[in-house]
């Protein structure tokens, strides 16, 4: 029985090795050569070099702002959706990802017509005579095309864990004497962390690889690690620089998913 | 007081996620081709995108591909998920670390090395190499959705239909599997909308004349967005809006979570 | 179950709109078939099918967003496809690493409506005129607007010149800015030179504070918008954005430019090469090439189809045909090797991670 049960893995044993495991077997061995096939660690070393390492940072320090202002609008949305009546809950839910089905690209472009000098955002203000807003082509605008694009990734594991919770346990806190903040701090968020933590490296994951938001709303002044690695496979055809680099993002990545399997140890956050 | 904050602070929240939407529904009605000038109002695209045979033939690669690649990926996965709750830690440590992979690697290098893994095998790009690459990104989902589910379960309900004589298939499609409803429909719908929504990884595993929407507007980048790819979208978004709220006003027959 | 109730609307829906755009089915052609990866919107879909409708080969298309990204999956041999348009460099690319195959001109009659010069210019990188046949071409120039821009305008100077700090929109590619860069100091375009590039390298990074965004596609857009006082754009997009926005002007800079021809060829692994050979010969058609040029505003390099543009204005415009042994300095860009693409890629990246 037990054995049958585990035959059930065999597809996705076959699956994952053929299509996650071989390929990155792959990455790993084209960021070891050079051009001419011979091993070197110079793709790897290159993070050191003073573009990369810069862009690396940028692309850190730029994520994990995104991820804190995702994380403070998503916290009380999602407590706010986790009270409301049940009925209302997977309608609520759907919409925070019924943006996803308008495609990425053109929502990104459609906040460059809102952002640009004589956008959509602007001309409303000229009209109300308020001072105009210029943070199109500037990490600012970068950082609202991160925080719009991964918000729902933050919302919907917050509010999963938030959801599930025992209202047992925050009556009892209640009946115990505990005022609000009491029930909050020592009750409610520290329940909640295997949400936040889940939501945390969705966000900041996919904020540290990106490269199209940034050519799109940064006006590809900024230099991203996402960017790097992108130009590298598309314009400069040097495929083995760019695998070495993944490689390092890899490890970055790597890290902090270890930093959250510490804070989240039974795996229990979860995006839905 | 505290009610009026909460519906204050959801439509602030609900306004910077539909802006850009409403922007694109707007620039769908422009009468002029660019985007960065006002040109009148017009239904012409609408008109123009169902004569648009490239368009539609990319719409329904996307909807086939996502339709397809949710449907394998839900089986694979929560037939794996079934199996992996049961083993020994490192294995489950392996499987939910190699899970993990195609989540976190950008998704550039995904799709790179699966063009390397392609053209090592010597395979032939087209449809097929799309779906087996959306397949395996779309699995993560549905496993991250599904094992939670898992965790939940009762272990004694199975355990008792056991007892009361059912053999382990059925008692597992009788007493687990509707447990597991919700997370497998979760994450079919997120696999779903993830493959609508992937670019890059499609960009490197596709062949010649064969399309999907975002490889479409990725080409149309270079000469302006066709104002009939934003009607296609408003109609997409539209039709989707109208179903969620049917379904929501109609009333809610009794919950047994049996009837399918 | 509400989620099982959406779910399955959702798929009726998904289903219902499948077979609404599905049934067309593969057609087929009964003269077979030819595979075609050109640039992304660079045909008129019309000519097409009315390829397809004249010929009976059914035509699979394809499309690409830069060289750079054709480049490799042209040469692993991923797709066979059977005919290409890149650029000039790109073409002595090909031809150097053995990826085309000789074209037999016997099959496009229609050879004769290109011009000798056009052929003549593509010896750069097809000395023989033996692989490629031009499809289209045009100069790099500044597009400016008229209402923010009051001075006369004909050098790269301008790019510099504070009075237009935040307004300036560069091109994101290595090649263009760099040509850019290196025309104004009287460079080369193709200047292998260490001392010239870092030259160059230094004053991009000194512009780098004035541009509003670098760019590649979205000049377009950003200057019909009014986005933008001045731009670096190709010939081909100035009559369009003209077309859409009156204020703006196109001139190519007195120190030179760049004067680049995307080409026709067919790679060596084309299943259907006299398929390839006869739509060749049909975009070379003068009717079929006045369809494409009106459709995509770029440059035709056939004479007979420049001959039957109605509009006087356009079919004189110094734009779309520019008489080049008016200028001085301009140049085709040229394949520089690997350790050459390497050097440019190298600056380039030190200007787009300067401050």
């Amino acid at each position: 029985m037990k054995n049958k049960r585990n035959l059930l893995a065999g597809p996705y044993l076959v699956w994952s090795v053929a299509f996650i495991i071989i390929p990155l077997i792959m990455v790993f061995y084209y960021g070891f050569i050079d051009r001419d096939g011979a091993f070197t660690l110079e793709n790897i070393m290159a993070i050191a070099s003073p573009e990369h390492s810069k862009a690396l940072w940028i692309s850190i320090r730029l994520s994990l702002i995104s991820t804190v202002i995702c994380f403070l609008l998503a916290y009380p949305l999602a407590m706010i959706l986790a009270n409301m009546s049940v009925n209302q809950n997977q309608f609520i839910v759907l919409v925070f990802i019924l943006p996803m089905w308008m495609n990425f690209l053109l929502r990104t472009l459609a906040w460059q017509t809102l952002l640009e000098k004589n956008g959509v955002i602007n001309s409303v203000l000229k009209f109300l005579s308020l001072p105009t807003i210029n943070i199109i082509n500037t990490e600012a605008a970068i950082i609202l095309g991160m925080v719009y694009n991964f918000l729902p990734f933050m919302v919907l594991p917050i509010y999963n864990s938030l959801a599930r919770m025992d209202h047992d346990v925050i009556n009892a806190a209640r009946d115990l004497g505990a005022n609000n903040v009491q029930t909050f701090l020592r009750i409610i968020f520290p329940l909640s962390i295997p949400g936040v933590v889940s939501g945390v490296t969705m966000v900041f994951v996919p904020a540290l690889t990106t490269f199209v938001i940034s050519a799109i709303l940064g006006g590809s002044k900024i230099l991203l690690i996402g960017n790097v690695i992108e130009q590298e496979f598309t314009q400069a055809s040097n495929w083995n620089l760019g695998s070495g680099l993944s490689i390092v993002l890899m490890i970055f990545i790597i890290i902090s998913m270890v930093i959250s399997s510490i804070l989240d140890k039974d795996g229990e956050g979860n995006m839905l | 007081m505290k009610k009026f904050f909460s519906r204050f602070y959801i439509t602030i929240i609900f306004i910077f996620l539909y802006a850009p939407i409403a922007t694109l529904i707007v620039l769908s009605f422009n009468k002029s081709k660019t985007r960065a000038k006002w040109g009148g109002f017009t239904t012409k695209w609408y008109v123009e995108l169902f004569e648009n045979e490239v368009i539609l033939e990319a719409l329904q690669n996307t909807l086939l591909l996502a339709l397809l690649s949710a449907l394998i990926a839900t089986v694979i996965g929560t037939a794996a998920c079934i199996a992996i709750n049961h083993m020994h830690r490192a294995w489950r440590t392996f499987f939910m670390g190699v899970t993990n992979i195609p989540m976190l690697n950008a998704d550039i290098v995904t799709g790179i090395s699966l063009m390397l893994l392609y053209l090592s095998f010597g395979m032939s790009f087209g449809f097929t190499t799309i779906l087996l690459a959306h397949i395996t990104f779309n699995i993560p989902y549905v496993i991250l959705s599904v094992m939670p589910k898992m965790k939940q379960l009762n272990k004694h309900t199975y355990e008792a239909a056991m007892d009361l004589g059912a053999g382990p298939v059925y008692a597992f499609f009788r007493v687990v599997f509707p447990d597991l409803l919700p997370g497998i429909f979760t994450g079919f719908l997120m696999a779903f909308t993830m493959s609508l929504d992937d670019f890059i990884i499609t960009h490197f595993t596709k062949g010649p004349g064969v399309d999907t929407l975002s490889t479409k507007i990725y080409t149309e980048l270079k000469k302006g967005i066709k104002p009939e790819m934003y009607a296609l979208s408003t109609i997409i978004f539209v039709a989707v809006l109208v179903l969620l709220i049917i379904i929501n006003k109609a009333p809610a027959k009794k919950e047994t979570g049996r009837e399918l | 179950m509400k989620k099982t109730k959406l779910i399955s609307a959702l798929l009726m829906t998904a289903l219902a709109a499948f077979l609404l755009t599905g049934c067309g089915g593969d057609k087929g052609g009964e003269n077979g078939e030819v595979i075609v990866y050109n640039w992304g919107e660079y045909i008129d879909p019309d000519t097409i099918d009315m390829f397809e409708e004249e010929t009976g080969i059914k035509v699979i298309y394809d499309e690409y967003e830069t060289n750079e990204i054709m480049y490799p999956k042209v040469a692993s041999g991923t797709s066979n496809y059977d005919l290409l348009c890149p650029s000039d460099y790109m073409i002595q690319k090909l031809i150097e690493n053995d990826l085309l195959t000789e074209i037999n001109f016997d099959n496009i009659p229609n050879m004769k409506n290109i011009g000798q010069q056009y052929l003549d210019q593509s010896k750069e990188f097809d000395p023989e005129n033996k692989y490629s046949v031009p499809y289209c071409f045009g100069t790099v120039g500044l597009l400016y607007n008229k209402t923010m821009v009051d001075e006369p305008i004909d050098s790269w100077d301008v790019l510099w010149d504070e009075k237009y700090s935040g307004n300036i929109l560069m091109q994101d590619s290595v090649r263009d800015a760099f040509m850019v860069s290196l025309k104004r100091l009287g460079y080369s375009m193709n200047s292998l030179d260490a001392a010239q590039l870092e030259e160059a390298r230094d004053e991009l990074i000194a512009q780098k504070p004035l541009t509003q965004a670098y760019v590649v596609d979205q000049v377009r857009d950003k200057m019909i918008g009014d986005e933008a006082a001045i731009g670096v754009i190709y010939s081909g997009e100035a009559i369009y954005t003209q077309r859409e926005n009156e204020n703006l002007e196109y001139v190519v800079p007195k120190e030179g430019s760049n004067v680049w021809i995307d080409c026709w060829v067919i790679p060596k692994n084309a299943q259907n090469k006299e398929n390839a050979e006869a739509f060749i010969n049909f975009m070379c058609r003068e009717d079929i090439a006045l369809m494409n040029f009106e459709y995509i505003t770029y440059s035709t390099p056939n004479d007979a189809a420049r001959a039957l543009i109605e509009d006087e204005a356009i079919r004189n415009s110094e734009i779309a045909f520019p008489d080049l042994s008016k200028y001085n300095d301009m140049e085709t860009f040229h394949y520089l090797g690997e350790e050459g693409d390497e050097m440019y890629n190298e600056y380039w990246k030190q200007v787009k991670s300067a401050d």
